[in-house]
């Protein structure tokens, strides 16, 4: 009896001495529920309220106008491209990386996230360097009447650079630390590589997987930027979803840009529920993995 | 040939590295390395004067100034209200804790056209903050103040995610041993939490940057893009590529990536750093 109650003082000493007072705690949150509601609810907010401004007719037209749709549609080429070649570039770097020691994986690591650091108008600019009229391939391209700059394989190409990191980066680091003990055991037990691609890895990182690939596909439906450069604008044809908005609000129609804009701020919310649940998900596996890895004897 | 690819990298029974790793190679070429390298080159053939005089006219470096001076305050808020909004999220307790660590990734998810058309919208001297700092004469949307805000928005996500999982590793017995060696609460926090998330804070810093640096959509709305005034650096590589001037937008194009490339360089110095702290 006397010990518990001693035990009880004494960890209410250690709480009191490693956190801090009330009223810095809730300062502290206050100020940073302050911020976020300034620098994140705000713009949000202000994305809907906008979009509702002359009403739901207005809504309804300013989403249903045929160049809307049309840049929805090429926004889903676009995407639809640049996901999928990304996803199998990620799952191929990731089993190359995380999976096998070589030397000079760090380099090739950093260079995989380059795009990352480059400005989206620059990301846009090298391929109008390459494939332009002025660019490497121009002159060639005019002559054979292709034309990828201010048309839509500009757009898809543009798009797949600036999303090139997205699955891999995820992949990585969950690879590394799942070890490669499931796959060995498998392949022990004779199974093939593909069989032991499909019934062991891809199930060990699925949730990954999935993470990278919504990341990758939010990034890819809202670049603007590298699009913008490469895209020429033209109506109907060559507008994205993001340049629709940009021309609709240049324009003075305001309630019609964030109409359209709040299909994309409603995709940016289905991607951040998708990603919270991913991520438990994913820290649930990991917390697995971990789980297998402490019986490995020490080597 | 295979003798010397096992004598290449460690043996292992897994297959699949020759047509994996061959992919990765031919994808990273296509896709980055041989376009990046295409710029590089595009820019050898501008002479050196004339490449020297478009990075350093007087337009070039009035963009310069406002693009990395607002990126730095940017990054300077995000670095100070990004460890608070980590250190709440990991060390307290409150209703709704995990709603708001979810959006404070909003940024990352909100395409940047949509958030520069929100921010200039909330900043304009009509809008809904806008109206209500005007009468004291302060005006947001179309100065770099207006830029800044848009490049703290931006850069808001880089902190907090660098510094919360540090954050979460940190044993509460070292600060236990801190208090039970006497030291109050705030000694413990500048002598021993501070030190110790130092690394991220920095690395959170200087991502938040680099991001800052190269952006275009969200800032081009709000920023008013007068000349010499409020044109950020990528505005004005658009601007040359509008007048057709190919070798100015190279020009300024590659300063921005030797710069980007010099960053990342810096970045992956912090992490090792605070990886290597992290271990020690």
């Amino acid at each position: 009896m006397k010990n518990q109650q001693q035990g009880r003082i004494a960890r209410s000493i250690a709480e009191r001495a490693t956190t801090e007072p009330r009223w810095i705690r809730w300062g502290l949150i206050g100020v940073a529920l302050a911020f976020l509601a300034v620098f994140v609810v705000l713009p949000l907010a202000v994305v809907f309220v906008a979009a509702l401004q002359k009403g739901l007719y207005t809504y309804w037209e300013s989403i249903s106008d045929p160049m809307a749709l049309a840049a929805i549609k090429l926004t889903f080429i676009a995407a639809g491209i640049a996901v999928p070649l990304n996803m199998v570039f990620g799952v191929a770097a990731s089993w190359a990386i995380a999976k096998f020691d070589f030397p000079g994986k760090q380099v090739l690591t950093t260079l995989i996230d380059l795009p990352f650091s480059v400005s989206p108008v620059v990301s846009g600019l090298i391929f109008v360097l390459i494939f332009g009229l002025q660019g490497w391939f121009g002159p060639w391209l005019n002559d054979h009447d292709i034309k990828i700059i201010f048309a839509v394989p500009g757009i898809v190409l543009a798009t797949i650079f600036v999303t090139f990191p997205f699955v891999a980066r995820e992949l990585i680091p969950l690879m590394q630390a799942q070890g490669t003990e499931e796959e060995e055991a498998a392949l022990t037990l004779g199974a093939g590589g593909w069989q032991t691609f499909r019934r062991v890895t891809l199930p060990n990182i699925k949730w990954g997987l999935l993470y990278g690939v919504i990341l990758c596909n939010a990034r890819a439906m809202g670049e603007f930027g590298a699009v913008s450069v490469v895209s020429g604008h033209i109506r109907g044809l060559t507008n994205t979803m993001p340049l629709h908005i940009e021309i609709l609000y240049n324009e003075y129609h305001s309630a019609a840009a964030f109409a359209v804009a709040s299909l994309l701020a409603l995709l940016a919310l289905v991607t951040l529920a998708l990603k919270s649940i991913v991520e438990w998900r994913v820290k649930q596996q990991l917390r697995g993995g971990r789980h297998t890895l402490v019986e490995e004897p020490t080597t | 040939m295979v003798a010397k690819t096992y004598a290449w990298r460690k043996w292992s029974v897994l297959p699949g590295f020759g047509l994996a790793m061959g992919y990765t190679l031919l994808y990273l070429s296509l896709i980055v390395l041989i376009p990046l390298a295409g710029t590089f080159l595009k820019a050898a053939t501008l002479t050196w004067p004339d490449f020297w005089e478009t990075i350093t006219s007087a337009r070039a470096l009035a963009s310069y100034r406002l693009t990395f001076g607002a990126s730095f305050v940017a990054a300077g808020v995000n670095g100070i209200f990004g460890l608070i909004v980590a250190w709440v999220l990991v060390r307290y307790k409150f209703p709704g804790r995990r709603l708001v660590d979810a959006l404070v990734d909003l940024p990352f998810a909100l395409p940047t056209a949509v958030a520069g058309i929100a921010l200039t919208t909330i900043y304009s001297p009509n809008g809904w903050v806008g109206k209500l700092v005007e009468p004291w004469g302060i005006k947001i949307a179309f100065t770099p103040l207006g830029i800044t805000l848009a490049l703290v928005f931006i850069g808001l996500p880089f902190v907090v995610r660098t510094v919360q999982p540090v954050l979460e590793d940190l044993e509460p017995e070292v600060e236990q041993v801190a208090a039970s060696l006497g030291a109050n609460r705030w000694q413990t926090f500048w002598r021993v939490i501070v030190p110790t998330l130092l690394p991220s804070v920095l690395t959170g810093f200087a991502l938040s940057f680099a991001r800052a640096v190269g952006e275009y959509g969200s800032v081009i709305f709000i920023a008013g893009n007068m000349p010499m005034k409020t044109e950020i650096t990528p505005l004005l590589i658009i601007i040359k590529l509008e007048q057709y001037d190919y070798a100015g937008a190279t020009a300024l194009a590659v300063a921005m990536l030797v710069v980007s490339f010099g960053m990342l360089l810096f970045i992956n110095l912090l992490q090792w750093w605070g990886t290597r702290r992290h271990v020690s």
